[in-house]
């Protein structure tokens, strides 16, 4: 057996999940899609009590659109994502991101809330969820909370996700229509994680930029919204200068570490080059 | 101890284990399908991946008491009447194994792929097999035959 002992719970409601995992009092793990949690295990570098499996609840995977928002259920498997139309068509920038996510048979089990929640530094959907300004949905004993993009994230692998509380759903505002976008991301090998990645929205008017968004992934611990860029593209517009600028500009906003994939001074260089790669592409699918 | 029940190529199973045992050790061990092959056990090489309720997925990172209830296909159910499955022949024909050990694992993974996207342009083949590693023929006959089955794979749906 390679996993450690733990006892299993696979509840088939939302209310059961959370006094399960209450129990526990913070030994319990929440298993989603698996894909990271289940290498931990085998590893035994996580050693839960208990695992709480959500996979039994069909309630948690769901895409729709409510309020200017997109919402997804947590549960929302990430080849779901990848196919669903309404992704395709209000959130462009999501379904391209998930291309880069794992591989085919990591995303048919993968969801976007164990994404999340997972909060590994180099993984897509954190950025896109910075990018996008979205927000999660938690839900602990003591009902929901909503958490903002720029409030979940505090280090590696780590959330403000209280024990008891269970990310339930995601929501991402619809993107404006016309809008360019591009996630551009160095990998050794595709389907790797980023060694850095970068998330852009753009919205033009023209020359002029009234909307820009940069995001990154795998250039700090936490997904690093890069907006004193932002900021460059929306004074001084769309041209080549301006993109040069930002660019330059984002290479000074991130504090990468170093680990064995690359040292921080590269992914400091790389940030530069991808934030100057997805602008480019973001700008050229822009309309308006 | 779990009691687990599952359709393996359209034969139903029943066994007990624990919560723990991985997917891919209750499908070699228990079931003694042991086509279905083991490689990192961390979800990296894909060796192990099978068609779970018709999607490919890697059951070295799945627990055997999920797939409770689950319809599974593992590269034993892919022959027809004997006879091959247009994959298999397609991977023979164009020297698409050499030691076959990530053989199920890529004929499972290059399958769903042909199911979500029947005319696959080389680059998404590669894309797609990407999910699997081989370490002996190279990649370029495993692209060949995929790419030579897919025509065969949509004339018949």
């Amino acid at each position: 057996m390679k996993p450690p002992k733990f006892e299993y719970h696979a509840p088939k409601t939302l209310d059961e999940a959370v006094a399960a995992l209450g129990r526990y009092g913070g030994d319990a793990k929440v298993l989603a899609g698996g894909q990271s949690l289940m290498p931990l295990l085998n590893f035994r570098l996580a050693r839960p009590a208990a695992l709480i499996d959500l996979n039994r609840i069909a309630s948690l995977a769901y895409i729709r659109e409510q309020d200017g928002q997109v919402r997804l259920g947590a549960m929302t498997r990430q080849r779901t994502i990848e196919f669903s139309p309404v992704v395709a068509q209000r959130l462009p920038l999501l379904k391209e991101a998930t291309r880069w996510v794992g591989h085919l048979p990591i995303r048919t089990r993968g969801t976007i809330g164990g994404s999340i929640a997972h909060a590994d530094p180099s993984a897509e959907y954190p950025a896109v969820l910075a990018a996008l300004e979205g927000e999660v949905v938690a839900r602990g004993a003591k009902g929901d909370r909503v958490i903002h993009a720029g409030d979940l994230f505090q280090t590696y692998l780590t959330t403000n996700l209280a024990p008891d509380e269970i990310l339930t759903e995601v929501r991402l505002p619809v993107m404006p229509a016309g809008a360019g976008y591009a996630l551009e991301e160095f990998a050794r090998r595709h389907g790797d994680f980023a060694i850095v990645g970068i998330a852009a929205v753009v919205v033009r008017d023209g020359q002029r930029c009234k909307l820009a968004r940069l995001a990154t992934a795998g250039a700090g611990p936490v997904p690093v919204r890069l907006r004193a860029a932002e900021k460059i593209l929306e004074t001084e517009g769309l041209g080549d200068a301006a993109i040069e600028a930002a660019a330059r500009k984002a290479t000074e906003l991130v504090e990468p570490d170093a680990d064995i994939h690359a040292s921080a001074d590269y992914r400091r260089h790389l940030t530069g080059v991808l934030t100057k790669r997805a602008l480019v592409r973001a700008i050229g699918v822009a309309r308006g | 101890m779990v009691t687990v029940r599952m359709t393996v190529n359209g034969v139903a199973h029943e066994g007990r284990c624990e919560p723990r045992k991985l997917l891919v050790d209750f499908i070699r061990e228990d079931l003694g399908l042991t086509g279905t092959h083991i490689g990192c056990e961390h979800g990296i090489c894909g060796a192990c991946t099978i068609m779970f309720n018709g999607e490919a997925a890697r059951s070295c990172i799945m627990l055997a008491v999920q797939a409770d209830g689950a319809e599974l296909g593992t590269v034993e159910g892919l022959m027809r009447d004997g006879k091959l499955h247009p994959l298999q022949e397609a991977f023979r024909d164009h020297h698409g194994l050499q030691c076959g050990f990530c053989t199920p694992g890529m004929l499972m993974t290059a399958l769903d792929l042909l199911r979500t996207n029947p005319t696959p342009s080389e680059r998404e083949i590669r894309e797609g097999i990407s999910a699997v590693l081989c370490r002996c023929t190279g990649y370029q006959g495993i692209v060949n035959a995929v790419r030579a089955a897919a025509p065969i794979l949509a004339s018949e749906r």
